[in-house]
């Protein structure tokens, strides 16, 4: 690890002013991966801004339709929710299979959300079920949130407040894990909303999480696993590792989300 | 034995648990000495490359630098190898110099550049990113074929890739048989080059005392004597009594903690150039790159049988990867531990088998729990199971027919070993019966009405180990002797210390060669202690591998027991007035034979510690004895590994369902930890099978290098294990033991892939290589379709 | 440099670090606290395992300052004096460790397990434990352990 400043504010507020006063400032959320980053030297801030003081930025909320996370709430958190659990229980369960039992502990949704590691569980969670993303000067909906390998929309001084996500009539989640490194290496959430039925996959795609337009269509018109079954994703525009192919990571989204909506019910 | 049962076969709870499971175990990397700086190793990021220039000059004068050290610099011996091969043609293997800080040219990545040393590790780490290395890249050779018929050579000054050909067998024999054969079975099988991961990185500290002249060396070694003869006498040159070796409590080895490292001899001579002790330890990145690995062998086999099955003769041609330079005990590997085994448990009656051993430009690769023997089981059992395939046998059968039958022992095999005992059809059809094979149908007709598919795989294997006979291996080119040693030092109370050269990491040494002492003396554990790891205590030792420490470390302390005890005999006959000859020892207590004459050990320990009345002339005072034992043979554990798995056809998912176990490794002296040794060695087998494999790509970089990518078994990756044991006793130790240690790694790999062919060979599978991924299996169900449908 | 405070198997401790000194690293180095091991440098191994305020984390994958003000509990404070906690006691009756450089992670880890899930099946104690590996055990008697745990802890 280089050298740097540490601080930790209380408020998001003085969160931004520090890091605004900092040559080359990050914030840092549970630190699930800037930490390890860091570690490897991949990355040199010259300031830590660390938002585990800011206690506005933790809670969960269920009003309505809508499940509003504080970003600094934990995975494991928002998996023991009996909130969450009850009102989208896919994304309790989702969280419930982020990492280890360790990781959930310190790793929190916003800082997920804001790395945008493409091979992170919740981004398919945000895009499948239409969730809002609140920072502290505005609302961005998840479809203009994710915008490539590890880039959002995010400014450099904007934070994460919370993360919005409306209720669905029917959601699930199926990940197949990267056997060495348990990320996803392809997930698959499938959501059937008021607005139609919603298809997003982390950890396969070449820019990060996408929807899957044609799985939509076919799910809107009939949600069942038979509608996905013949449907595949241009394996042009997957990934490719010594772990799975294009090919495969293609033949595994169509299983998977046959497998999340079989899931669903 | 004593009351509460601590002698031999009991369960004995673990005594050197308490210390690690509240934190207090004491590892390298827990050492910390007065003074103490701190080293980070600068490594190659190229596979091969001439290095210009190094311009250390920013990083000597960087915060908290204590100095920085090239190969300039450093001018010492080359790292041994311990064992020197002969080609077929007479010729002795091509043994390059293999220099602690490189000289001018890098071959591997990882290859050690310089040594930075700091008063943290943090700055050390900061000023090495100063080090200016001037590279010319050099094209680098990944792979053993184009090694062996490519331009690009890893050592110019040999003038070739190719380190020996070794043959062993008789190659016209076996070609002869071959030509009268009613069937012949082929197979083309890759051992997938593995990386040990001990879960305690390497660590070295080394110390130099100006007063004195003394070095002290604190390391992760399985075998601290060995690695002050190989560093103090060929790289370093410091004669033995000037220097100490300390291997404290390490976590695990695996094989990958024998070998004697770079980073050691660097860390001690650096200690007497900058007068302070330093420690180095790597991180799991720098472990990947820096441990020695395991297996990646290349093989074409064949297998002649008549029409019955019976096996004729078996060919086998094996390239064996060195990596870039010759580890410790690197050439043995795929000769002597390999081709050996190469009669597995069959009746085969001729053999022959060619290795080629290849340098390229990756880590060097030496042994891995097995070491050989895991290669060459997977080899056989591979063959054996699509044998049967062809021949319409069933996997059983063709084995029990060609078995080396029970009143056969000892049994001379083609390939050199004489194996002692043993009786397959036992642990084959206990493991039959653990495994329920008989249910095995009901199962599968079960999986696949879930749309998985269901395999069951055998293993049927022997293994060399207890290594090993001095003369045996002297003669085959090993430069050390493989004696274990042991002392018992009585003390004058009559508690018992006992030294030996048998390191423990893991294996639970404390525990067991405790039991024997309180066997032999009628003793309670709590009144023995066992000492290893340092060789300013333990008078010498060859340590620990090759399922070695039992059947060689505990021979050599129960010789030194029956020495004590001789001589307390002796003791005792004097107190007690009587004849050596008629003085008993049971259960800690002597007596004079048909008489209620009695003393109790302790007293006799007193006596010999205050000899104010004792025989002088016939006895020397005190009770403490050395042995030295050598083996008369190698051991011959063996028995049968089945594996049941469930495949999902749509993902590639492989689930091991049941793994059952039947091993004989001999007399048992301590049930709950040969339990736990085989459950180890399982994983470690499974992991190949399923999970681990090293990949380099074609500049020779390493794709994986941290467990992001390399895949570590984990809990849920595997199923609680069925182990049971069938026992012959070793015919030539006295405790009749064979060894347990690597067992469970070289009978399980071919098990599991048998088990994954069997799921899916009616899809037209025919082979899946090792780690059987879900990739890798997607990839094979998807290939094997179309070719079965035109079958 | 920063001061950081916080209590440590029941002590209050407190001492000057870089603000990059993980957690690991201000335990073993300045509280000589060595139980807690480093096996690897991606956060997946576990040997580092602690309790931050009763739950487990990984101390390798945190900085000494983020810990600040909580109450930290590592392998050395979990025994009652000599009496060991019973998941240590259920590991040395279970042959749940070999070499023991995993053991601290997975001890700790074990507990808050068995702390927040304490009717666990084989399978939910198989995957609790994806954040610690094992090369020695092969995990079936570190399994066994857990469950014997469940029953005494």
């Amino acid at each position: 690890m280089y050298a740097f400043d540490y601080h930790k504010p209380s408020s998001v507020a003085d969160a931004i002013a520090v890091l605004k006063k900092a040559d080359d400032g990050t914030f840092v959320a549970g630190g699930m991966t800037l930490i390890p980053t860091l570690k490897q030297r991949l990355a040199q801030p010259s300031d830590l801004i660390d938002l585990g003081g800011v206690k506005e930025l933790v809670g969960i909320t269920v009003s309505g339709n809508t499940v509003t996370i504080g970003a600094m709430t934990t995975h494991a958190a928002v998996a023991k929710s009996a909130e969450v659990a009850k009102a989208i229980p896919a994304l309790a369960a989702l969280a419930g299979g982020i990492g280890d039992p360790q990781v959930r502990n310190r790793g929190t949704i916003g800082g997920s959300v804001a790395n945008n590691d493409p091979a992170a569980d919740y981004p398919a969670a945000c895009l499948a079920l239409g969730a809002t993303i609140k920072t502290d000067k505005r609302e961005v909906k998840a479809d203009d949130f994710f915008t490539g390998l590890f880039e959002t929309d995010l400014a450099e001084d904007e934070v994460i407040v919370s993360v919005s996500f409306p209720t669905a009539d029917k959601a699930a989640y199926m990940k197949f894990d990267n056997p060495a490194s348990r990320y996803a290496l392809v997930g698959v959430f499938v959501a059937k909303t008021a607005g139609g039925a919603k298809v997003a996959v982390t950890g396969a795609g070449q820019n990060g999480v996408f929807r899957v337009p044609e799985m939509e269509k076919a799910l809107s018109a009939n949600w069942s696993a038979d509608a996905v079954a013949g449907l595949k994703v241009n394996a042009g525009t997957l990934n490719a590792d010594i772990h799975a192919s294009a090919d495969y990571r293609a033949h595994l989204i169509t299983v998977m989300a046959k497998r999340a909506v079989a899931a669903a019910g | 034995m004593p009351d509460g049962g601590t002698g031999i076969g009991a369960a004995v709870k673990r005594v050197e648990d308490k210390r690690f499971l509240t934190g207090r175990g004491n590892y390298t990397d827990d050492i910390n000495r007065p003074g103490q700086t701190y080293a980070y190793i600068l490594r190659s990021p190229h596979a091969h490359a001439k290095i210009n220039k190094i311009d250390t000059s920013a990083a000597t004068s960087a915060p908290g630098i204590v100095a920085v050290f090239t190969g300039a610099d450093m001018q010492v011996g080359s790292i041994p190898c311990g064992w020197q091969i002969h080609s077929k043609d007479g010729s002795p293997m091509h043994e390059p110099a293999h220099p602690p800080l490189a000289q001018g040219k890098v071959r591997c990545v990882g290859d050690q550049v310089a040594i930075v040393i700091a008063d943290s590790y943090s700055q050390a780490k900061d000023a090495a990113e100063k080090i200016v290395v001037d590279y010319t890249p050099l094209p680098a050779v990944v792979d053993m074929s184009k090694a062996l018929s490519g331009k690009t050579l890893v050592h110019d000054e040999i003038g070739t890739n190719l380190c020996y050909d070794w043959a062993i067998g008789d190659e016209a024999l076996t070609d002869a048989a071959f030509a009268k054969a009613a069937h012949v079975t082929k197979i083309d099988i890759v051992n997938n080059r593995l990386i040990p991961n001990a879960m305690e990185p390497r660590a070295a500290i080394g110390e130099y005392d100006q007063a004195t002249g003394e070095y002290t060396l604190y390391t992760t070694s399985q075998n601290p004597h060995v690695i002050r003869l190989l560093m103090g006498a060929f790289v370093l040159s410091i004669p033995e009594h000037k220097l100490r070796v300390v291997a404290p409590d390490v976590g695990g080895g695996f094989g990958s903690k024998i070998f004697h490292y770079a980073e050691e001899a660097i860390v001690t001579w650096a200690s007497s150039r900058v007068r302070r002790p330093i420690k180095w330890t790597a991180d799991r990145s720098e472990a990947f790159m820096s441990d020695a690995h395991g297996r990646d062998h290349v093989t074409h086999a064949e297998l002649a049988m008549d029409s019955e099955g019976k096996f004729l003769a078996l060919k086998v041609d094996t390239k064996a990867n060195m990596g870039a330079y010759l580890s410790t005990f690197a050439s043995s590997v795929p000769t002597y531990l390999y081709a050996t085994l190469l009669a597995g448990v069959y009746t085969t009656p001729v053999i022959y088998c060619n290795v080629k051993a290849v340098f390229t430009n990756t880590i060097p690769v030496d042994a891995y729990r097995g070491a050989g023997r895991p290669e060459a089981s997977y080899l056989l059992e591979r063959l054996v199971d699509r044998a049967a395939r062809e021949l319409g046998l069933s996997q059983a059968d063709i084995r029990r027919r060609n078995f080396i039958p029970t009143d056969a022992f000892p049994y001379q095999t083609p390939v050199a070993l004489q194996y002692d005992s043993g009786n397959y059809t036992a642990t084959l059809d206990s493991a039959q019966k653990a495994a329920d094979v008989d249910g095995f149908a009901a199962r599968r007709k079960a999986s696949e009405a879930r749309g998985k598919r269901r395999g069951l795989g055998y293993s049927t294997y022997v293994e060399a180990c207890g290594i090993a006979p001095s003369a045996v291996v002297g003669s085959l080119g090993a430069r050390a002797g493989l004696y274990e040693s042991a002392e018992v030092r009585v003390h004058p109370t009559g508690s018992v210390t006992v030294f030996t050269g048998s390191h423990s990491h893991g294996q639970g040494h404390e525990t067991t060669f405790a039991q024997l002492v309180s066997e032999k003396l009628g003793m309670p554990m709590e009144n023995i202690e066992i000492s290893h790891g340092d060789t300013n205590k333990v008078q010498f030792g060859m340590g620990t591998y090759g399922s070695r420490s039992l059947a060689v470390g505990g021979e050599a302390i129960v010789k030194a027991l029956d020495k004590v005890i001789a001589k307390a005999k002796k003791i005792a006959a004097h107190i007690m007035e009587a004849s050596d000859s008629d003085i008993e020892f049971k259960d800690g207590v002597f007596t004079v034979a048909g008489t209620d004459k009695t003393l109790p050990f302790g007293q006799v320990a007193l006596t010999a510690y205050v000899p104010h009345n004792f025989p002088h002339q016939e006895l020397e005072p005190g009770l403490d004895e050395k042995a030295f034992y050598d083996p008369l043979n190698f051991t011959f554990p063996g028995g049968c590994h089945i594996c049941e798995v469930e495949v999902d056809p749509d993902t590639g998912v492989v689930t091991v369902e049941r793994m059952t176990a039947v091993d004989d490794v001999g007399r048992v002296v301590n049930p709950m930890i040969v339990a736990g040794q085989i459950h180890g060695g399982l994983a470690q087998g499974i992991g190949q099978a399923l999970l681990e494999g090293c990949v380099y790509d074609e500049d020779g970089q390493l794709l994986t290098g941290s467990y992001m990518d390399y895949t570590m078994p984990r809990a849920d990756n595997l199923p609680s294990f069925s182990v049971g044991t069938e026992t012959t006793l070793c015919t030539h130790n006295s405790l009749g033991v064979k060894g347990c240690g690597e067992v469970g790694a070289i009978g399980s790999p071919p098990s599991v892939i048998n088990a994954v062919v069997d799921a899916l060979w009616d899809l037209g599978v025919r082979d899946v290589k090792m780690p059987a991924s879900p990739q890798v299996v997607w990839a094979a169900i998807n290939s094997a379709r179309p070719a079965a449908a035109a079958e | 440099m920063p001061t950081v405070t916080m209590t440590v198997n029941g002590k209050k401790v407190s001492g000057e670090v870089e603000a990059r000194t993980l957690l690991v690293q201000f335990l073993r180095e300045n509280l000589h606290l060595t139980g807690t091991h480093v096996g690897c440098d991606t956060s997946q191994c576990g040997a580092c395992v602690v309790h931050i305020n009763g739950d487990s984390a990984k101390s390798c994958s945190m900085l000494a300052v983020q810990a600040e003000g909580t109450e930290v509990t590592t392998i050395e404070g979990l025994a009652n004096g000599d009496e060991l906690h019973p998941m240590q006691a259920a590991f040395k009756e279970h042959h749940g460790l070999q070499c023991g450089f995993c053991t601290p992670g997975m001890v700790m880890s074990a507990v808050d397990l068995v702390k927040k899930k304490p009717k666990a099946s084989e399978h939910e104690i198989r995957e609790w434990l994806e954040g610690n590996i094992c090369r020695c055990t092969g995990y079936h008697n570190i399994v066994k352990a857990i469950q014997h745990a469940q029953q005494t802890m």
